[in-house]
């Protein structure tokens, strides 16, 4: 009323109301609305309508104000809230989301609590995992080395009353639960384990130590997850740190490297022994193929031998002493008949008769070969001759001068 | 008639400001200490509606909830082997005797953490001096914990406290020694690096070494192999050229002599000085006998 007063209005403009001008304005007021219903009962046999009037518009007030105090105890629970009923300061009940009534002020009071949503605090770091806080991550291990760990908690409320009632900060204690009991984890653990194979351990143990804590305070919050977002050595030392974990990589590049040789060595070996027994077995068949044969033909030349012993005897040194002479240099020495002093220059006949061997390896002419022997004594012209004649023969010997 | 309705107004009005003075309301959260000329008259913990006689009474809330001292600034601390920690902690308490905490701090918040943080320090730093730093860190956390919480609850009993919890958050090495803890660090580290290269180092070697033995024993094996299936083979030819040879041998000294000639002398590079009175020549001369 006060507030729609226009007098109020302009006295504010001014400078602090005037408690005087109010009471006199409300004291006018007042006496406008009785004196108006006053004139009834001041006139004999006045108007009743107007007190009567008076008499249902004061009821309707009454009602008004009395609706609108009712209306005041409405709430609205959202899906994501609980609500919380305070019967003169004493907790009464939660209430579930949706449209409720509570008994209005003084009477009762109702707190709304944020229920699922999932809150999240950062130890060790603020927003960003590089803005590190060392105060919070640098913590000592077990076995007395430092090490610099950042980690999220992330909780909801359980119990709104107890959330609401049994704690003075209930969200601080989550940070302190996390501080105090990471510490403590860390503590009791060696440095490798935390930093390496023990990371998952090391939260799911921080959790269940943090639960522990919050439940002894009754602060109605469930922790439902501690995600290590980083578990490092300290800056001083990380270089140290990436060169041990490089040496563990060299280690096994030079394993590797061993293997690779030995993958190379060992089959190449396997390759070369089979490559011997092939080379064994090839040579076995081939010897004894080789005898067979040998023995085969020597054989038959027996055969024919026995027949004929004498001349086939003759015939053989005679084509064989053929082919020898007709193949390498010869000087005849006729000792008997010239007993005087010989000179044989054997370097220089050696000499010209080399060019012609290299000339002529594969096959040689008869002519140049005996262009070579004409200073030699005798050189008969049958023997070239019969060179044509013994070629079959010359082809067999070949053949079998390539056993070895 | 309207006399009377002012009356009524006036007198809901006074009954109004009666009840305001004579009722309060203590919050769930709040313990109330009701007061009677100064002189504590009634504790009330439990949370509702009460009275009082105005003007004669006057009432006082304070906190029930769980409060925390958490000490600020990390301080150094004394462990058994004279080294220096830095600790810092923070402490659970609640006021459970309100009556008794108004007459021993007069209901002062501050005097009260003052009063419990030193008892809190004293306590603690007993059971460090007790203590190594290993024990400290890890071993004997939680009995420190324990141990000091039960000695700081007795205590805070006396100005109606109850201690519900000490916890040790840092317990770390001063800066100095920090550093030294580094550079041991990172020795330790190259120790383990140097140790994994030498031992990689080592492994490579051995498997290697072991390839080559590998090799070795593979190709000695293969070879042993070979001369024993070779000499099969030549033993199997030896056989058979004594089985043929046997025939004949004289016969077949003449006929491996003859090849052997051949074999000998082929090259024009055989320089041969020949007798003709060899057999060969034995018609050089002359036709010989006829008839014979």
């Amino acid at each position: 009323m006060g507030l729609n007063d226009p007098q109020w209005g302009n006295k504010n403009g001014g400078g602090p109301p005037d408690l005087d001008d109010i009471l006199r304005n409300l004291n006018r007021k007042l006496a406008s609305l009785l004196g108006n219903k006053g004139g009834g009962p001041s006139g004999p046999g006045g108007e009743p309508p107007t007190h009567r009037n008076f008499g249902s518009s004061a009821g309707l007030i009454v009602v008004i104000v009395v609706l609108l105090w009712f209306a005041s105890g409405f709430y609205i629970v959202d899906a994501s809230q609980r609500g919380v009923v305070l019967r003169f300061g004493k907790y009464t009940e939660s209430t579930m989301p949706g449209p409720r009534w509570h008994w209005p002020y003084p009477v009762e009071s109702v707190e709304l609590v944020n229920l699922s949503q999932v809150r999240t605090i950062e130890i060790g770091y603020r927003d960003n995992v590089k803005n590190k806080i060392p105060r919070e991550s640098l913590m000592l291990t077990d076995d007395e080395n430092i090490i610099d760990i950042q980690f999220a908690v992330q909780y909801f409320l359980k119990d709104p009353a107890a959330y609401l009632f049994n704690n003075r900060d209930p969200d601080q204690n989550v940070r302190q639960a996390a501080e105090t009991a990471i510490r403590e984890v860390v503590g009791k653990n060696k440095m490798d384990f935390v930093l390496y194979e023990g990371r998952e351990q090391v939260a799911a143990e921080t959790t269940k130590l943090m639960q522990g804590i919050l439940d002894r305070y009754k602060s109605g919050i469930l922790i439902s997850k501690v995600t290590m977002q980083n578990a490092q050595p300290p800056q001083q030392v990380q270089a140290a740190f990436e060169d041990a974990v490089k040496a563990g990589q060299d280690r096994e590049r030079q394993k590797n490297e061993g293997q690779a040789y030995a993958n190379d060595v060992v089959p190449r070996a396997k390759g070369a022994a089979a490559r011997l027994m092939q080379e064994a077995e090839g040579y076995k068949q081939s010897v004894i193929a080789r005898a067979q044969g040998d023995s085969s033909r020597f054989k038959q030349i027996l055969a024919a031998y026995n027949k004929a012993p004498r001349v086939t005897r003759e015939r053989m040194y005679i084509d064989t002493m053929q082919q020898i002479l007709s193949d390498t240099t010869k000087i005849m020495v006729d000792q008997k008949n010239s007993n005087n002093l010989l000179y044989l220059p054997l370097d220089k006949l050696i000499q010209s008769t080399n060019p012609d061997a290299a000339s002529s390896s594969g096959t040689r002419p008869p002519g140049k070969s005996s262009a070579g022997k004409s200073s030699s004594k005798g050189v008969s012209q049958e023997e070239k001759d019969a060179a044509a004649l013994r070629a079959p023969d010359t082809l067999l010997t070949r053949d079998r001068g390539d056993r070895p | 008639m309207n006399k009377y309705f002012g009356n009524l107004v006036v007198g809901v009005v006074a009954l109004l400001i009666l009840l305001s003075l004579s009722v309060f309301v203590v919050d769930q959260r709040q313990n109330a200490v009701v007061f009677q000329l100064g002189e504590v008259s009634s504790v009330k913990t439990k949370p509702g509606l009460y009275f009082k006689t105005p003007l004669m009474q006057n009432v006082r809330f304070f906190d029930s909830r769980i409060q925390t001292l958490d000490s600020t600034e990390p301080e150094l601390y004394i462990t058994a082997e004279k080294k220096n920690v830095m600790v810092d902690f923070f402490v659970k308490w609640r006021i459970t005797n309100v009556k008794q905490f108004y007459i021993s701090v007069s209901g002062d918040m501050k005097r009260a953490q003052t009063r419990l943080m030193q008892t809190v320090n004293a306590a603690l730093r007993e059971e460090f001096g007790k203590r190594t730093i290993h024990e400290v860190i890890s071993g004997d956390r939680d009995q420190i914990m324990q141990d000091v919480r039960a000695k700081t609850d007795t205590d805070a009993k006396k100005i109606g406290i109850q201690v519900l919890d000490v916890r040790l958050k840092r317990v770390d090495f001063p800066p100095e020694i920090s550093d030294s803890v580094y550079r041991r660090m990172d020795a330790e580290r190259k120790r383990v690096a140097n140790q994994l290269r030498a031992t990689g180092n080592a492994e490579s070697e051995q498997i290697r070494a072991d390839a080559d033995r590998q090799r070795q024993v593979i190709l000695a094996d293969a070879y042993r192999k070979a001369q024993k299936i070779k000499g099969e083979g030549d033993a199997k030819a030896t056989d058979i050229y004594a089985a043929a040879f046997g025939k004949n041998p004289e016969f077949y000294a003449f006929y491996r002599s003859l090849d052997a000639y051949k074999q000998s002398f082929s090259s024009k590079k055989d320089m041969m000085v020949i007798d003709p009175s060899s057999a060969f020549f034995k018609y050089l001369k002359g036709a010989g006998k006829q008839g014979k």
